[in-house]
């Protein structure tokens, strides 16, 4: 391909695309993105509720007030949180060969990504339990319900419908993540698209993967809002 | 382990306690919290309740009625812990709960329910699930629960509304589900948090009626705070006034009804019950009368105190034969009749006229044995306050505008200002009044429909 690019000494869009040699690398890269997008989202979701169900819970006032630990909490969360991934990506290289022993590829992505994904997430899981009555809580409460089992079992699923919204936000925040994957070989999506398309002033190439993308975020957005809005029907 | 011994602990303790034994009983109870809330630095924390001690018998209804801010939820949340007293002692079903450890707790709460003005009811469950709730925390089997539910919603009259979700149900029918998730594992105490006070009068009698029923048909002992008089009037055998975090008036709600002593009480009667024409309202009746306007009090009964010596007698209860002997015309302008645990307590107002001397005769008579408000006649009127403080009872002075303050001690500091009442309060006056058209069975005499309406009940 690029032969032909640099023979013709012009550059012409589509046609040059060569989807037999391209069709494997990008299979691969949905593969990569899948990956990295599902992993983050379970692990940096499942961590990240476990924190900002500990932010909440330690604000003041409520189940497990106190103050010391929530200042903490939310500060470490405020210093995370705005660091552009790109620079966080790099600034966690000697953390991510301790844990996971390389500081390429895939799974080299993956463990900064869920670290930032769980910041993420507990924010989120913060902001849509505050709504929740405190009066369904002190109800709970006068039956005899133990402060987990308010949590799991009232809390919970009182907010559930704006958490599921706030978990379909986080997959878009999270396939953001995984483009800059590329930078330190993760592959993915993103990297197809700067790698062949971009950098081989293939429009083409770049756009196939913007669709996909954009398919992913529809799809998941699409079912986000259908479980939201049952949930929300009662 | 440990939770299945307190429980037990629980039950045999219960067990003993009899009817018209004490269930409930504070101790010198205060509480107060950070000084932080107030944002003064430097000043003492206001006590939200301060130096409670007060006994609650098994199968009250122990009404506690108290502006907010007056330290009455506070009060009642030490009954089931959610509230920690500062000092003193709680002690409920013979446990003293204010020395037990949260886990110690968890099991005793089960044996308290609780429901609450804004019902609090799990949106995301449906009605049935909300009622199953507690019974799933109690590790009930599931065809228990099952059962347990189906009871429970017969007995608020909810069967055909298990599957809806609270979103769906009316304010009244959220409140009745409240109630039976509350009574879901058969509570000796039932703790009622303004639980009428977001609701229309007419779904609160509803409410009310059930808790009555939860009360005789289930002996359950019920804590009932309100800011609603008529709340108190209609289903509480005992009262406690609140104010300023302190228990200021207590008694069988008659007698406080009948005999209040501090203005708090007077002024939360007043806003319940009470046939006493406004300032206004007696104004115009001298315009258009030509007569002596007299407000006659009237109580059905002595009121006694525990020893059977009388604290108030009955009132305006020969005034038909008065008016016979002394042969004066009357006329009814104006009044109100309550019942108070079914017995009758109100005031009207009469115009007499005739000879100048019968009507002085006769109103010495009166006084001899009633509480009389004697206004005078348009010629020689007798000032409203004047007339009032003279027959010593309580005047219709309504809520004072900080009565919702954050401050308890604000509500303290209007009550002293009782008597400096002027016209500025008339429109609260109105307001107040058209409440008390909503009392059960009061009848304004002047609405000559009302009247007839009444005397073609009678007659059926």
């Amino acid at each position: 391909m690029t032969n032909t690019l640099i023979a013709d000494g012009t550059v012409t869009l589509a046609s040059r695309t060569d989807w037999s040699v391209l069709k494997p690398i990008l299979w691969q890269s949905i593969g990569q993105t899948l990956e990295m997008v599902c992993i983050t989202l379970v692990v940096g979701g499942i961590l990240g509720l476990v924190l900002g169900v500990f932010l909440y819970g330690t604000r003041p006032g409520n189940l497990f007030e106190n103050a010391v630990v929530y200042r903490i909490l939310d500060i470490i969360v405020n210093i995370v949180r705005p660091i552009p991934f790109i620079i966080f990506l790099a600034a966690m290289q000697p953390v991510t060969i301790a844990v996971i022993g390389t500081s390429i590829g895939t799974s080299a992505a993956i463990f900064p990504m869920c670290v930032m994904c769980t910041f993420a997430t507990s924010r989120l899981v913060e902001q849509n339990l505050v709504p929740v009555d405190p009066g369904v809580i002190e109800a709970a409460r006068s039956m005899g319900a133990s402060k987990l089992r308010i949590i799991w079992s009232v809390l919970i699923p009182e907010a559930l419908a704006p958490l599921i919204l706030a978990y379909a936000f986080l997959f878009i925040s999270v396939l953001d993540m995984s483009a800059m994957a590329g930078y330190i070989g993760g592959g993915g999506l993103g990297n197809f698209a700067i790698a062949y398309g971009y950098q081989k002033f293939d429009q083409t190439v770049t756009w196939t993967a913007v669709i996909i993308m954009i398919v992913l975020v529809q799809v998941v957005q699409a079912i986000a809002n259908a479980i939201a809005k049952h949930l929300l029907k009662r | 382990m440990n939770q299945i011994k307190a429980r037990e602990a629980v039950e045999a303790a219960a067990g003993r306690i009899a009817v018209g034994e004490p269930i409930i009983e504070f101790d010198h109870v205060v509480k107060q919290y950070k000084a932080a809330r107030s944002g003064r630095k430097g000043a003492a924390a206001p006590k939200a309740v301060d130096d409670v001690s007060l006994t609650i018998n098994k199968g009250d209804i122990f009404g506690i009625i108290g502006y907010s801010g007056a330290g009455k939820s506070t009060l009642v949340r030490m009954i089931n812990a959610l509230e920690q007293p500062t000092s003193g002692t709680v002690t409920v079903l013979g446990e003293r709960i204010s020395s037990m450890s949260e886990g110690k707790l968890r099991p005793f709460r089960q044996k308290i329910g609780m429901i609450f003005q804004q019902f609090n009811l799990f949106s995301t469950k449906t009605v049935a699930d909300n009622i199953r709730f507690p019974l799933k925390l109690d590790h009930w089997r599931e065809d228990y629960q099952e059962q347990r539910v189906r009871e429970l919603l017969d007995f608020v009259g909810l069967s055909e509304h298990a599957d809806k979700y609270p979103s769906q149900l009316s304010g009244g029918q959220k409140q009745r589900v409240g109630i039976a998730r509350a009574l879901a594992t058969n509570p000796q105490i039932l703790l009622a948090d303004e639980a009428t006070s977001a609701l229309d009068p007419e779904t609160t009698t509803e409410v009310l009626e059930l808790l009555k029923r939860v009360n005789e048909q289930l002996g359950v002992t019920i804590v009932l705070i309100t800011h609603q008089m008529n709340v108190v009037q209609q289903i509480a055998n005992r009262v406690a006034v609140m104010s300023a975090g302190k228990v200021v008036e207590r008694g069988d709600v008659y007698d406080v009804f009948a005999a209040p002593k501090e203005p708090i009480t007077k002024r939360f009667i007043a806003t319940a019950m009470s046939g006493l024409p406004d300032e206004q309202r007696v104004a115009e009746m001298r315009k258009q009368w030509p007569g002596r306007i007299v407000t006659v009090v009237i109580r059905q009964h002595d009121i006694v105190d525990g020893d059977g010596k009388p604290l108030i007698t009955a009132s305006g209860q020969n005034i038909s034969d008065l008016i016979a002997k002394f042969g004066v015309t009357s006329s009814l302008l104006y009044g109100g009749i309550d019942t108070v645990r079914g017995i009758a307590i109100g005031a009207i107002t009469y115009e007499f006229s005739g000879d100048q001397s019968h009507v002085d005769e006769f109103l010495a008579a009166l006084a001899k044995d009633s509480d009389v408000v004697d206004f005078g006649t348009k010629e020689q009127p007798v000032p409203y306050a004047e007339a009032v403080e003279k027959a010593g009872i309580a005047t219709p002075v309504m809520s004072p505008d900080n009565a919702d303050g954050d401050d308890p001690h604000d509500a303290d500091d209007s009550a002293i200002m009782n008597d400096s009442v002027a016209t500025d309060e008339s429109s609260r006056l109105k307001a107040d009044w058209n409440d008390l058209e909503q009392v059960d069975d009061m009848v304004d005499v002047t609405d000559p429909r009302a009247l007839e309406a009444r005397s073609e009940e009678e007659r059926q």
